[in-house]
């Protein structure tokens, strides 16, 4: 395992007067696989949103890279983040650009000319089997295909990592297998992947393929939940 | 204050690929629009008000400041002889340049704005003008109405301060009101943009939020509402400022007899004073949607 890409500390995070996590301590080696559980409300998202910076905890540290967020200026987040892809389940597209602009937003606000990235575009657009809906627009595309383009959104800068929020949750079982398979093809390739679900089975069927840490949240607090899957 | 005339040039020439990331908003972009060519159009008539009054003011203040009227009343037989006298304590008195009596037809041409071109003014006792023009440092008024008091009885020295002065402040006050209102319509202008601008980023705090998720620098996100704004703020008051200019341009040319309103406008180089309104509006549109922007930004987490 190489070094931490994303680490928690003792993170705690409040909102509106309740605490929705506490004490909680994570490190998301390089090349590293987890899974996140728990149900609906326990926090999931909010832990992801920590993860890249969305989000700054009340207490505790997270690092992106190895730099605190809270030393981090803005500029130095928005940066960060280019290293984080991050696939949500309403997939969160602009609608007046068409899908292959979409996919390319990254490029485009980090200022990369899209001419010469063309190539990239064009085999990440196949990777992912969206090549012939390159021009289509984001709310013509079916469940499945949005969370495709999503994810070839999330990795076209290349990132460290790659954090899923309830990526298979408006998807058919077939399709959530075929996104499954392309963030263990991403893993293979060196990439941090976190999938945060409460899919049980796409948990199980993921850890015929690799090796994965289960993480649920339960009680505001993260407990390993590899055993009992 | 350092201008960095390549971030000038990249917000005149854009960034396509930028541009493209926020929706096109058509309601506000003509709002904009309109608002900065409305804008612009006032702002040339104040200009063109208080260009006038300037010079309104310059005149009543250089010229007629120079000259000073002796008005001799006399009774018939004395009147040429007081004259004679007046224009001899004129020539020793120092501080003046020249001094001369006007003639019957001066003297007509001054009342015939008020009695009519026929005036038989032999006929009627009018008192003898003289007109005193006066050196750089001017005269001893004082001194001067004490010889004239001595030596020409009928002599009554009016050196327009009475009259000249009211008008000059009234003239100065209207420049100062054309400047405040030129001040307030560039405030409005601002405070319009900055509303259609905060309107356009909450409408679009989906996009922002979008773009934060990829990685987008809040500069990036500002600068495409920025260039936008500021791009419409000048196009909008190039229309206003063309239109204005070519209202003022048509306004009736100045005749004496239409004294101070129809002498509205610019002369000669002054028109170019029209060429900085549309910089100076988009100046206006880039600072308000800048600070919109920076403020909205900061406050969405």
């Amino acid at each position: 395992m190489g070094a931490a890409v994303i680490e928690l500390e003792n993170v705690a995070y409040s909102y509106g007067g309740g605490e929705l996590l506490s004490d909680i301590s994570l490190k998301l080696q390089a090349g590293s696989f987890h899974f996140l559980t728990g149900p609906s409300g326990a926090g999931k998202t909010t832990l992801l949103k920590l993860c890249y910076g969305a989000l700054v905890p009340t207490a505790g540290n997270v690092r992106l890279f190895g730099k605190d967020v809270r030393e981090m200026e803005r500029d130095d987040v928005a940066v960060a983040r280019r290293r984080i892809g991050v696939v949500h389940q309403d997939c969160q597209f602009l609608d007046h650009l068409n899908v292959s602009d979409n996919i390319a937003l990254p490029l485009m606000v980090s200022g990369r000319d899209l001419l010469g990235e063309a190539a990239n575009l064009n085999e990440l657009m196949n990777w992912v089997g969206l090549k012939s809906r390159a021009s289509a627009a984001p709310p013509e595309l079916s469940g499945g295909e949005r969370q495709r383009a999503a994810l070839a959104r999330a990795v076209i800068m290349s990132p460290d990592a790659v954090l899923a929020d309830e990526p298979t949750g408006n998807i058919d079982w077939e399709m959530s297998q075929r996104l499954l398979r392309l963030l263990v093809e991403l893993n293979r390739m060196g990439k941090t992947i976190m999938i945060a679900t409460h899919d049980l089975a796409l948990i199980r069927a993921a850890k015929t393929h690799v090796q994965a840490r289960v993480l649920r949240i339960s009680n505001r607090r993260l407990q390993l939940a590899g055993a009992d899957l | 204050m350092k201008v960095d005339l390549s971030r000038i040039a990249e917000l005149v020439v854009g960034d396509t690929q930028a541009d493209r990331v926020v929706p096109p908003t058509g309601f506000t972009a003509n709002l904009t629009l309109f608002s900065a060519a409305a804008m612009a159009f006032l702002v040339v008539f104040a200009l063109a008000l208080s260009m006038a009054t300037g010079r309104l003011a310059d005149r009543w203040g250089s010229e007629l400041a120079r000259s000073s009227t002796i008005r001799i009343s006399a009774p018939d037989g004395q009147l040429t002889a007081q004259t004679e006298a007046a224009l001899r304590v004129l020539e020793t008195t120092g501080g003046v340049a020249s001094a001369r009596a006007l003639d019957t037809e001066e003297q007509m041409a001054l009342l015939e704005p008020w009695f009519g071109p026929d005036l038989p003014l032999d006929t009627l006792p009018i008192p003898q003008l003289i007109e005193v023009i006066e050196e750089q440092d001017g005269f001893d008024a004082d001194g001067l109405r004490l010889r004239l008091t001595a030596e020409v009885p009928g002599a009554v020295l009016d050196d327009h301060t009475r009259w000249r002065r009211p008008l000059v402040r009234a003239a100065s006050r209207l420049r100062s009101l054309g400047l405040i209102s030129i001040v307030l319509i560039g405030a409005a202008t601002a405070a319009m943009i900055t509303l259609a601008a905060n309107a356009a980023l909450a409408a679009n705090t989906q996009v922002i939020s979008v773009l934060r998720l990829v990685g987008a620098r809040d500069a990036y996100i500002a600068r495409a509402f920025v260039r936008r704004f500021t791009l419409r703020a000048l196009t909008g008051a190039a229309i206003g400022t063309a239109l204005g200019g070519l209202a003022v341009f048509f306004l009736p040319s100045a005749q004496p007899e239409g004294g101070f309103l129809t002498g509205l406008g610019f002369h000669g180089w002054q028109w170019l004073w029209l060429l900085i309104i549309p910089p100076l509006a988009a100046i206006v549109a880039f600072a308000a949607t800048r600070t919109a922007a920076g403020k909205t930004l900061r406050d969405l987490t």
